[in-house]
């Protein structure tokens, strides 16, 4: 079996933003964080839900591009919003700029009034950090994703949660971020974005030069670990067999 | 009723909700209605998709209430770019789950509905109209206040209908369709087909009937109206018209020929000219 490439890396970092969630609804975006999520509950979170991407829930592990065969639930855009109120739910977002304290922003680069690029929209985001667990996937870290400040905050962050007051504060959790070159969390007294480990391959100054802020950094910063030889047969022969995953990260 | 006695029924300055999800299921024949007509300066609320693209293009909004505007397979809608870009329009940004907020307020003829959904984030920044209220219960949280977005009217597309306004979703998700119904003073349901009324559960569940007379107004037989946005199972988008259209909107030349070709017409012509 060849190494693992930097796409699978990835991939399992995504998976493990999952593990202990339990019997919640995993909403990955993007192809890494959905192979993370798939790789997750066919391997150490079990009781993890899954949506098609459409309407339904379902069962089993099936490949990216194709439905699951198992259908176990209908999961229309209504309930997504009615489940996500509840709680059992840990969202997967994919922002164009991300800060320090975990403010995301999927909206609009630039000044809001006339950006000089507008995105999608805030869509969920906002609603999402403050009633469940979120997780950030960067596919490109560098100075302009990994911003002093977002132009648009759309995922509330730790500070932004916490001015905002308890009702804010109260479900809100950032739980962790995997970019291309590494994975972080907030695990910092004052909520910080901390470097919690670099990719094979990667160094922390390549990390600390591609970020546009200052990162808590506690001691020797380790690997993120290697995809087990399952986890691997897992994203190669059943997950992501035509290799959608180099697509969005090379190498 | 046809497109155009919908359209002759609708006022600049309205307020319009148009139903769907993205590229899914846009009553796109009553869109196109409305790109032919006079009307001007309304306000859209949509989850949107090529229906907020073909109405900032063609000059018809002055506000867009939206979540997102996204083609799906094409991430970003390109006329709503350029629009967002150029200052051209007025916008009220909201979280997805504030769009559905509003729409249920309106419908259950409430001021507003409270909700977490935007505390701390620029969604409060960007409309500064949003107030925030007190639980009057022993938490004492402070949530969003969302207002409630009475629709002048809607406009949705279903799969099936019946006469009388009866309609049927026959694809994986009914998105927000009856919400939109229901807080219109006047919703508009175009369709695949009509049909009987024993004809619609005759092969589907009654659970499918998520539409009913007493929110419809009128209804629109519209063979292929969605097009080119899905309309599972009747039709699924179609990719490569989209993705015409994407590329178009982005030159002022190819986008007058795309107007000239599909849009200038009528619904019969733009029909014909997508099925060559």
């Amino acid at each position: 079996m060849t190494p693992a490439t930097r796409a699978e890396i990835c991939a399992v970092a995504c998976a493990e933003v999952w593990r202990g969630d339990g019997e919640i609804l995993a909403s990955p975006t993007g192809v890494i964080p959905t192979i993370g999520a798939r790789l997750a509950r066919a391997t150490f979170a079990p009781d993890l839900l899954l949506s098609d991407g459409e309407a339904m829930l379902g069962r089993g592990t099936w490949a990216i591009g194709e439905r699951p065969a198992v259908i176990e639930g209908w999961l229309p855009y209504r309930a997504v919003f009615d489940l996500l109120y509840t709680g059992k739910r840990h969202v997967m977002m994919g922002p164009s700029q991300i800060d320090r304290y975990g403010n995301a922003n999927i909206s609009a680069i630039g000044d809001y009034d006339r950006p000089t690029v507008a995105l999608l929209g805030v869509r969920g985001a906002p609603g999402n950090t403050v009633h469940h667990p979120t997780s950030y996937w960067v596919h490109r870290h560098g100075p302009r994703s990994f911003v002093a400040a977002v132009d648009m905050v759309s995922g509330v962050g730790y500070d932004r949660a916490a001015a905002a007051g308890p009702a804010a504060t109260r479900y809100h959790e950032v739980r962790r971020v995997v970019s291309d070159l590494g994975v972080f969390d907030f695990a910092t007294p004052d909520r910080r974005m901390r470097l919690v480990s670099v990719h094979p391959g990667v160094t922390v100054a390549q990390v600390v030069a591609a970020t546009g802020f200052e990162l808590a950094i506690t001691g020797e910063v380790p690997e993120t670990r290697l995809p087990t030889p399952h986890e691997l047969e897992l994203i190669r022969t059943v997950i992501d067999p035509r290799d959608a995953r180099a697509h969005e990260v090379t190498g | 009723m046809t497109e155009a006695e919908v359209v002759a029924e609708l006022h600049s300055g309205m307020t319009i909700g148009i139903g769907g999800w993205g590229s899914r299921r846009k009553p796109m024949s009553l869109v196109r209605a409305i790109l032919r007509s006079e009307l001007t300066d309304l306000t859209v609320a949509s989850y949107g998709g090529p229906d907020v693209g073909l109405l900032l293009a063609a000059g018809k909004v002055r506000r867009l209430v939206y979540g997102f505007v996204s083609l799906d397979t094409i991430a970003l809608e390109p006329h709503f770019r350029a629009a967002r870009q150029s200052g051209s329009i007025e916008v009220t940004e909201y979280d997805e789950g504030m769009l559905r907020w509003a729409l249920y307020a309106a419908a259950c003829r409430l001021p507003f509905l409270p909700t977490r959904v935007g505390l701390g984030s620029d969604v409060l920044r960007v409309n500064p109209l949003l107030r925030t209220v007190a639980s009057p219960y022993d938490d004492g949280e402070e949530l969003v206040a969302v207002p409630a977005l009475r629709l002048d009217a809607a406009l949705v597309h279903l799969n099936r209908a019946d006469a009388h306004g009866n309609a049927q979703f026959l694809g994986p998700d009914p998105y927000f369709d009856d919400l939109f119904c229901m807080a219109a003073q006047r919703a508009y349901v175009s369709c695949e087909r009509i049909v009987t009324t024993e004809e619609l559960t005759a092969t589907a569940p009654v659970q499918t009937l998520r539409i009913h007379r007493w929110m419809v107004r009128g209804v629109v037989e519209a063979p292929r109206g969605a097009h080119f946005t899905s309309c599972d199972p009747d039709y699924g988008r179609d990719e490569d018209f989209q993705l015409q259209y994407a590329n178009a909107a982005r030159d002022a030349t190819a986008w007058a020929a795309f107007r000239d070709r599909y849009l200038d017409s009528d619904e019969a012509a733009y029909q014909a000219a997508v099925a060559t």
